[in-house]
């Protein structure tokens, strides 16, 4: 009995590494932390009602962005061991199986839990508010998806001290990841987590996409729609045509990994190749999913602090479409190598080059919207300013990466990940940080401090090409990716030093950018205006933090730029604007529900017991989700009403009465 | 969501001559969020399909296709679908004359039929598996169950949704929100039956010719 | 509400009435073709998936309202736009993927 439970103990935890005992206590104090503060200052009442019940998009996205960052710091630090460890020759800080989990894990939080909440983050806080609407199309769904996207990081997180981490790597290629080579529990953990938080992506693409196109203010046509806005839109029809590919390709996985299948293994008539095809047939469109939206925030934030209206709208709109249809033809140009033939690499490889030009005409657009701009450079400009040169690189190493001959001596090596560091980094994070920066006072009412956020900046991209630019280097010297140790004697030493020392410099970066987020809490600027940047779009046209309605009274919009439209005017006539009082009416808004939450927990318990083949808590996860299903189709009682009384009193507290 | 009563602004003149189920701003959103799911399912299908067109002829140690499939019994559950579609069409028919019983009759005729072919598959997988052509016996049968079992559990679902929106009218009548819910069904049921119309020509047709 | 009962009062149940004996045509139809025509294999496989397509068009307008909308019926580009990329994931996963790889 006893020695049973041990072995059961000793294949359940992970054991025998100093690293992840020293993270099993670090998980055990902050847990017994949380709870302790919970229960000491009577919170969690407070935290079920306001955050684990709540249907408002502001909240959601406040939750998305805070797991972001937790997220971003744990696969940082999965970098920077990955980096120490390449840091010289022969080195042995790693063992060759911890190395493979932490660059797996690695990549699938920065692309899956970092760069997905970050961009969710900000369709939820931004979408809304620069539409003229008082929520998404579908609340209840939108508190499904982020639940979902939170348990699928849970159980992902879990692979690190229990039943160990996947070690495939990010894209998880069989038969490596298939059932012959690779047993344990770590692959089950990466497909159920993927595919839980994916059907929650996926409902985030419905709910804006549909936000979008219906819930509009009034007189707001697509054409005088916020080009962020419009970069969400097209990041959503990405979304909606080609995750439900990956919910397939992971489902086929699951299936050879669980009952036997033969799609992808060698035996029995499968094609490991086909599982490549279909990952990228999501994986392709995925990366512009992420990158579009960041394309959004700089337009935005490009035309705010040149205090100039966008240059060349209408082709930047074109340009957002033409890549998210183009996006989906250009899937094989991940494996050339396989040898398909001329026709299709040839077709892959022009389709690829092509959107390098609507990627073009973006960047010169906010070129020409600087260019005799009165530029102010604030934090977020300065991140903005960094990401162009940045793009720049990233996009032309991609063009050499798309010739189909010369792929095959750049595939798979450091120049590959030089390139989509660059892109990835240089482009969605770039940008993310940079609309975090845009919207904080938004968000929260106070402003990001000026010097902390310029400093945080400095390092990070600084570090940030003394990282990149040496990989490009050991990349054509011939290093591949994903090896453990390499020899000295090659000549790549010097370089992967160098190398290393960029990343220390770009986690110190990423260190001050949380320091100055906690010295803005006690010394950044209030925003009382609502305004606090002189910006353009209609966000800014309502108070800081945006109350819970968000509009009191629904705007008509006349203008492209309809707030600066709205202040141009006011200069004119001297008028302050105030809310018109007998235009306020009751305000039905949808009801909090506990069900998203229970829901989500439910898909865990789901992918759990996939993980462990232990199917009784397949089955009861399935009955819950069936369950609340059933009781969400019966419940009437979903809506509540904010009275004229409350609106009004709650405007007069932002003096807008 | 009422929430939204200030938006579409440009149809309002259409609205009013829309069926029931659009009347409120509630119903538009669903049903447009509904559309745009079908499609999300349409290209999850499409990813099962291109597996099993890459991989019907990878038979290995097992049987080929032609020796599996029962043309009578496909037809069969092809026609059982194809009138389903047809009944529900009927149901929802019933609806916009806000004819109760008729609707539920034909609902509940729907569920019954979908519930057969149900049947009909399974005895099909059943027959399958204990002839040994099971999902483990080679890369053709682990595709061929995948897709035509995923619509089979879309097809199962249905008929558990379908009962709550019935339960939901013989409680509340034919309202703007329940004939949503009887449209939306309706919408899903008939997507199935695509699905179904390519399973039937992809997989049993083109796949039997081998 | 004080919606009036809405239908199509100027064709009632025919709608339904032809795409259901549609339906069940084209279904016999690509049964007679698989199995009684003389056609080759090529033209086999044409033939059936131009019905299995007509069938989508039944569906579509004449049990799914497709067409219904109280705006731009953003819904019928979106659906465009899909069955573009269903052709693109088949025929692309196909020509992809059976380039002298054939070995069984």
């Amino acid at each position: 009995m006893l020695s049973g439970i041990r072995t059961f103990a000793s294949h359940f935890f992970v054991l025998g590494e100093p690293m992840i005992y020293g993270a099993d206590v670090a998980i055990l104090l902050v847990s017994f932390a949380i709870v302790f503060v919970l229960t000491y200052f009577k919170k969690w009442g407070w935290l079920w009602r306001e955050w684990l019940t709540t249907v408002d998009h502001k909240k959601i996205g406040i939750m998305y962005l805070i797991a972001a960052l937790l997220m971003m710091f744990r696969g940082g630090v999965d970098a920077l061991l990955m980096r120490t460890q390449l840091m010289l020759p022969n080195m042995h800080f790693l063992r060759p199986q911890h190395y493979n989990e932490i660059f797996t894990t690695h990549g699938t939080l920065m692309i899956l839990f970092v760069a997905m909440p970050f961009i969710f983050a900000l369709f939820n806080i931004v979408v809304p508010l620069q539409v003229g609407a008082r929520d998404v199309a579908f609340p209840y769904l939108n508190a499904i998806s982020f639940w979902m996207f939170f348990f699928g990081a849970m159980l992902l997180n879990l692979s690190f001290v229990i039943g160990g981490s996947p070690d495939a790597g990010w894209s998880s290629y069989p038969p490596l990841a298939g059932p012959e080579f690779d047993k344990g529990p770590g692959e089950n953990y990466y497909l159920m987590s993927l595919q839980i938080s994916g059907i929650g992506s996926m409902a985030t693409g419905i709910n804006f996409f549909v936000t979008i196109l219906k819930m509009r203010a009034p007189g707001m046509t697509l054409m005088r729609m916020p080009l962020f806005t419009w970069s969400v839109f097209g990041a959503c029809v990405l979304i909606i045509v080609s995750f439900p590919a990956l919910t397939a390709v992971l489902g086929l996985l699951l299936l050879d990994r669980v009952a036997g299948a033969h799609f992808f293994t060698i035996l029995s008539g499968g094609m490991p190749m086909m599982f490549v095809n279909l990952f990228w047939i999501w994986g392709h469109p995925e990366v512009y999913i992420v990158v579009l939206p960041a394309f959004g925030v700089f337009s935005e934030i490009v035309a705010t602090f040149s205090q100039k209206r966008i240059f060349g709208y209408t082709s930047m709109v074109a340009s957002i479409l033409v890549i998210t249809v183009i996006s989906y033809f250009v899937w094989a140009h991940h494996f050339f190598t396989m040898g398909a033939g001329p026709g299709v690499n040839s077709f892959f490889a022009i389709a690829t080059m092509v959107i390098a030009i609507p990627t073009g005409v973006k960047v010169f657009n906010w070129l020409f919207t600087m260019y005799k701009g009165r530029v102010r450079i604030t934090a977020p400009m300065l991140w903005t300013l960094g990401f162009i040169p940045n793009f720049a690189i990233g996009g032309a190493t991609g063009v050499l990466l798309s010739v189909a001959p010369s792929d095959y001596q750049y595939h798979n090596s450091y120049f590959l990940v030089a390139h989509f560091h660059q892109v990835l980094i240089g482009g969605t994070i770039y940008g993310m940080i940079s609309g975090m920066y845009y919207w904080w006072p938004k968000i929260f009412g106070f402003k990001l401090t000026e010097g902390p956020a310029k400093l945080a900046f400095w390092f990070f991209n600084v570090g940030f090409y003394v990282t990149f630019m040496p990989l490009y280097v050991v990349g054509l010297m011939g290093m591949t990716r994903r090896i453990y140790t390499y020899p000295s004697g090659l000549g790549w030493g010097p370089w992967n030093l160098a190398s290393t020392i960029g990343s220390y410099t770009i986690g110190v970066g990423f260190v001050l950018i949380c320091v100055n987020i906690l010295h803005s809490v006690f010394y950044g600027e209030r925003d009382t205006t609502g305004d606090i940047w002189n910006a353009r779009t209609l966000e800014w046209s309502i108070p800081s933090p945006a109350p819970h309605y968000n509009f009191a009274v629904i705007p008509t919009v006349t203008h492209r730029d309809e707030w600066w439209a709205i202040k141009e005017e006011r200069r004119s006539k001297k008028e302050a604007k105030q809310t018109p009082l007998e235009e306020i009416r009751p305000i039905p808004m949808p009801k909090n529900s506990g069900k998203p939450f229970l829901f989500s927990l439910c898909f865990f318990l789901v992918g759990f017991g996939f993980t462990f083949a232990w199917y009784a808590f397949v089955v009861v996860g399935f009955a819950g989700v069936i369950t609340l299903l059933i009781m969400r189709s019966f419940d009437y009682n979903t809506e509540t009403t904010i009275s004229v009384d409350e609106i009004r009193r709650s405007e007069a507290a932002f003096g807008r009465i | 969501m009422a929430t939204l009563e200030h938006s579409l602004p440009q149809g309002e003149a259409k609205v009013r001559q829309l069926p029931m189920e659009y009347s409120s701003d509630e119903g538009r959103l669903r049903i447009f969020g509904f559309w745009t799911f079908l499609v999300t399912d349409m290209i999850l299908f499409s990813c099962l399909f291109a597996t099993y067109a890459v991989l019907d002829k990878h038979i290995a140690l097992g049987p080929r296709p032609s020796a599996i499939f029962d043309v009578t019994g496909f037809s069969v559950e092809t026609m059982i679908l194809l009138t389903s579609s047809f009944t529900s069409a009927v149901a929802t028919f019933a609806m916009r004359r806000r004819e109760k019983s008729t609707l539920v009759v034909w609902m509940i005729i729907t569920m019954l039929l979908g519930a057969a072919f149900i049947g009909l598959e399974a005895s099909e997988f059943l027959k399958d598996v204990h002839a040994g052509a099971t999902m483990e016996a080679s890369a053709f049968l682990s595709a061929f169950f995948t897709l035509v079992g995923t619509h089979g559990l879309h097809v199962s679902f249905g008929i558990i949704w379908m009962t709550c929106v019935v339960i939901q009218i013989l409680q509340r009548g034919i309202t703007p929100i329940t004939s949503r819910k009887v449209f939306i069904t309706g919408l899903y049921w008939h997507f199935l039956d695509v699905v179904w119309v390519f399973l039937f020509t992809v997989v049993y047709l083109i796949g039997g010719m081998y | 509400m004080d919606v009036t009962p809405q239908t199509h009062p100027e064709h009632g149940l025919r709608l339904p009435i032809i795409g259901f004996v549609l339906s069940i045509l084209l279904t016999v139809a690509a049964l007679w073709v698989t199995y009684h025509s003389h056609l080759n294999s090529a033209g086999i496989v044409t033939a059936i998936l131009c019905l299995a397509v007509v069938q989508i068009a039944v569906q579509l307008f004449l049990f799914m309202h497709v067409l219904e909308s109280d705006d731009v019926p953003w819904h019928v580009l979106l659906l465009g736009l899909g069955l573009i990329l269903v052709v693109a994931i088949v025929a692309g996963s196909i020509w992809i993927m059976t380039f002298h790889t054939e070995a069984y």
